[in-house]
């Protein structure tokens, strides 16, 4: 078994717990061994607006963004935000979407409609499209705020970790009260997407041992 | 990699590695003013035991604190972003004559693309017109590393040390591995020795000749310090990097020689002949202005450069790849899509005052806040933003240009802790040379851009001690404003009835528009109303849409589904308000003309 090395890019809007979801992912890279980087905005851009993490993992990763064309996974958390960053996804790389519409404010005000046929065009660009209804899971969790880690549950069939992983650094990096909805909403998740077949997801193999390395 | 390694790894933003840096090279003072994207170094610094964190009410009083406290020996830190340090430069410019006892570092965090600020200079500037040296860590492990150097190179050289971050190292987030705690070396306590701490001329002139020296020395530093080091491959392409600029450059070029320079004032000239020697082509690759570029060329050595390399904006992979070599491989067109702008928050206060302001029709000068993004449409009620603070100033002189026809016309709106940072001067200002500004602060309680951070204002401390509230009212007539008065900004009568009151008296006023910003918890906490539209009474006029409000949804219709809502066929459309997102600040239901937005279950 060798470190892998990939890209995962997450979209969607202020305030849907992306930068939470990428801790969750870094730190799940980072107990399993490997190298991680990830860079979001704060500030003014996070207001409402468009919020995006770049999360690179491999044995040694420099840069802390991804490269246009290059993401391996794309997870959307909102369903326009797929369309928008689409083109960091690298050819046949793989969608993972969440069905939630939230109106931009151009849509909101009636200056601009909604894009439609989402979906189809995701299909049109990669074959590897998964849309999940992640709102539906959280509400029936009672916890709307949950969508985050129902997405990082689905996510997680597309990663090279353990699942064990991703629930160790749930219960690292959040205070206790919240870890038991929380792991609820990533075993939903996960439950909410059909496995993909057995394999490495496309991911960039240099031959670098998981274990004795150094990082 | 052994358990025990691993278990002292951390993923670490840089915000966050500073502070672990600080706490680990034993920095007992701290000092900031909230900026993107430097803000979380002393959110996080205020989790350390034994570190004294503090909000100052803006960046030069930070500098004073911490200089202070390096005066008395002890380890201090001043954090600030870019644009703070415009600020901060009048201590900090003398702190470079005074030097330190304790070491002293002041963390400047720059933000090219301007994801947050008002403008994109390049603070290594600063490093070479104060004469201060400045680190550039390239990623979370060595903002620590360079974090903890700068307190000791500090002291060696007696001499303030800036760490310069730009937004992907301040918010990347990379592992670091964490350290124990070192005592500082020097022992804390004043001691008084005037030709250094007081900079009057005669002691001033002395000190420069030290000042240079210390320079002098510190390029011999340079040479050897193992943070600028040449990485030989390929000799065909040599590349002279720093800061992040080096990670895109290493994954762009992998083969390629690189001068990495951990260091980016003063520079080592005999490592850059050595390495320029060493290469055929030689390119700098640096983000914003060619201050390393500059310095080589200016050696006699020839090198590329911003000929190439983007001026503006940040750099990435592609970029330095496409500019270096002219490679860029093919790339999907990003999707046509609507743009998805940052707007004020569903019942933000902010909102509801510029809504009653708008109906004033005058001339806004505006200040650097949440409440800037009033400017854009629909509100689009501000007409000028320049600098924290600079809507008092901007205001008298559109008055002063203007004369007496001005009156009535003009008003400064400025956010409670933009005023405390720097708006009391101004306000001073219009007082003693006998303006009428009418002055509106918005009073949210919090410094809101940066994440709702305590202020003098909101009486409580960094660690959310109670500490004694400014009283904004007192503080006014104080410095002689004779009319100042306290609105709800939801009250829209109220607020409508002052602002056309204020803005035509012939003396100076203040109005504090007083409301909690919605991200507050006790704000979030209370049990607010929801409001709803009566689908059967819109008409689809959109006049609520004036609002900006994101709770706020256009259905769009067609003459189909307008008749078979009952509608008629020419009504393009009918709203709704989004239930999950209303605050119910009650501003819309008075906007409709239909009468038809009530409350939820009325």
């Amino acid at each position: 078994m060798s470190l892998l090395r990939g890209g995962v890019f997450l979209a969607g809007v202020g305030g849907q717990g992306i930068l939470l979801a990428s801790e969750i992912l870094g730190e799940a890279f980072l107990r399993s061994g490997y190298d991680v980087k990830k860079s979001e905005v704060h500030g003014m851009a996070q207001r409402g607006g468009a919020v995006t993490t770049h999360l690179r993992f491999g044995p040694r990763v420099y840069a802390p963004l991804i490269e246009p064309g290059t993401a391996d996974l794309l997870i959307a958390f909102e369903k326009l935000e797929a369309l928008r960053f689409l083109h960091f996804l690298k050819p046949g790389g793989t969608v993972l979407v969440n069905a939630q519409e939230i109106p931009p404010a151009p849509v909101s005000s009636g200056q601009a409609r909604y894009p439609e046929r989402i979906e189809e065009r995701l299909r049109e660009a990669t074959p590897d499209v998964h849309v999940l209804d992640a709102l539906g899971a959280a509400l029936a969790l009672h916890e709307v705020r949950a969508v985050n880690m129902v997405m990082t549950g689905a996510a997680s069939h597309f990663l090279p970790l353990a699942e064990a992983k991703y629930l160790e650094a749930l219960a690292a990096r959040l205070p206790t009260r919240f870890v038991e909805v929380n792991t609820r909403a990533f075993r939903a998740g996960r439950a909410l997407v059909v496995p993909p077949d057995a394999g490495r997801g496309g991911y960039a193999d240099d031959g670098v041992p998981a274990h004795g390395g150094d990082r | 990699m052994s358990v025990e390694s691993q278990a002292n790894l951390r993923l670490l933003s840089g915000n966050e590695a500073i502070a672990r840096g600080a706490y680990e090279a034993g920095v007992t003072v701290a000092a900031a003013y909230p900026g993107t994207p430097s803000t979380e170094i002393l959110e996080s610094l205020a989790d350390y035991d034994g570190v004294h964190a503090e909000w100052a009410p803006n960046e030069k009083v930070a500098v004073e604190v911490a200089l202070g406290a390096a005066m008395a020996g002890a380890r201090a830190l001043a954090a600030m972003k870019h644009v703070g340090v415009n600020v901060a430069a009048d201590p900090i410019f003398t702190a470079s004559y005074t030097g330190v006892r304790g070491g002293l570092v002041i963390v400047t965090a720059d933000d090219p693309e301007m994801h947050s600020s008002q403008n994109e200079q390049d603070n290594r500037h600063y490093a070479v017109a104060a004469k201060i040296p400045m680190l550039e860590p390239a990623d979370s492990a060595e903002t620590k590393a360079y974090t903890k150097l700068a307190f000791a190179l500090s002291e060696r050289f007696d001499t303030p040390v800036f760490l310069r971050t730009t937004t992907r190292i301040a918010h990347a987030t990379g592992v670091v591995p964490l350290e124990a705690v070192e005592p500082p070396p020097i022992p804390p306590g004043f001691v008084e020795e005037p030709a250094k701490w007081v900079m009057l001329p005669v002691n001033a002139r002395r000190r420069h000749v030290v000042v240079e020296e210390r320079m002098r020395a510190l390029r011999g530093f340079a040479e050897t310090f193992e943070g600028n080091r040449i990485e030989w491959g390929d000799r065909s392409l040599g590349v002279v990097t720093a800061g992040v600029a080096y990670q895109y450059v290493r994954e762009a070029f992998p083969n390629a020689s690189i001068l990495k320079l951990g260091m980016v004032h003063p520079l080592p000239d005999g490592l850059v002949r050595e390495f320029a020697a060493g290469v055929q082509r030689l390119v700098v690759v640096e983000e914003l202005d060619p201050v390393i570029e500059t310095h080589v060329k200016a050696m006699g050595i020839r090198a590329e450069g911003k000929d190439r390399v983007p001026l503006l904006g940040e750099l990435n992979t592609r970029v330095v790849r496409q500019a270096v070599s002219g490679e860029a491989p093919p790339l999907r067109e990003p999707a046509d899509v609507p743009p998805r702008p940052p707007n004020l928050c569903a019942g933000c206060p902010h909102r509801s005052l510029f809504f009653a302001l708008n109906k004033c029709k005058v001339t806004v000068t505006g200040d650097i806040g949440c409440y800037t993004l009033s400017a854009l449409p629909p509100l689009k009620s501000m007409d000028t933003c320049v600098c924290m603070g600079a809507s008092i100033g901007n205001a008298l002189g559109i008055e002063k240009a203007l004369g007496p026809t001005a009156r009535g016309k003009v008003v400064a709106v400025i956010g409670d802790s933009t005023f405390v940072h720097s708006g009391i001067t101004g306000l001073i200002n219009v007082v003693y040379n006998r303006g009428f500004s009418t002055v509106i602060i918005l009073d949210n309680g919090t410094t809101a851009m940066t994440g709702a951070q305590d202020h003098p204002g909101t009486g409580k401390t960094l660690q959310a001690q109670p500490t004694h509230r400014l009283d904004l009212e007192a503080l006014c007539r104080a410095v002689g404003v004779e009319h100042v008065y306290t609105v709800n900004p939801h009250d829209q009568a109220a607020t409508e009835a002052r602002l056309r009151r204020e803005l035509a008296r012939d003396a100076p006023s203040v109005i504090i528009a007083r409301a909690p910003c919605v991200l507050l918890p006790e704000h979030r906490a209370e049990n607010r109303p929801a409001f709803e539209v009566v689908a059967e009474l819109c008409n689809g006029c959109k006049a609520c849409g004036k609002l900006g409000c994101p709770a706020i949804e256009w259905i769009p219709l067609t003459p189909e589904e307008a008749v078979a809502a009952g509608k008629k066929a020419t009504q393009k459309g009918i709203v709704r308000i989004n239930r999950l997102l209303c605050d119910g600040c009650n501003l819309c239901p008075d906007v409709c003309k239909m009468r038809g937005i009530v409350e939820v279950g009325t």
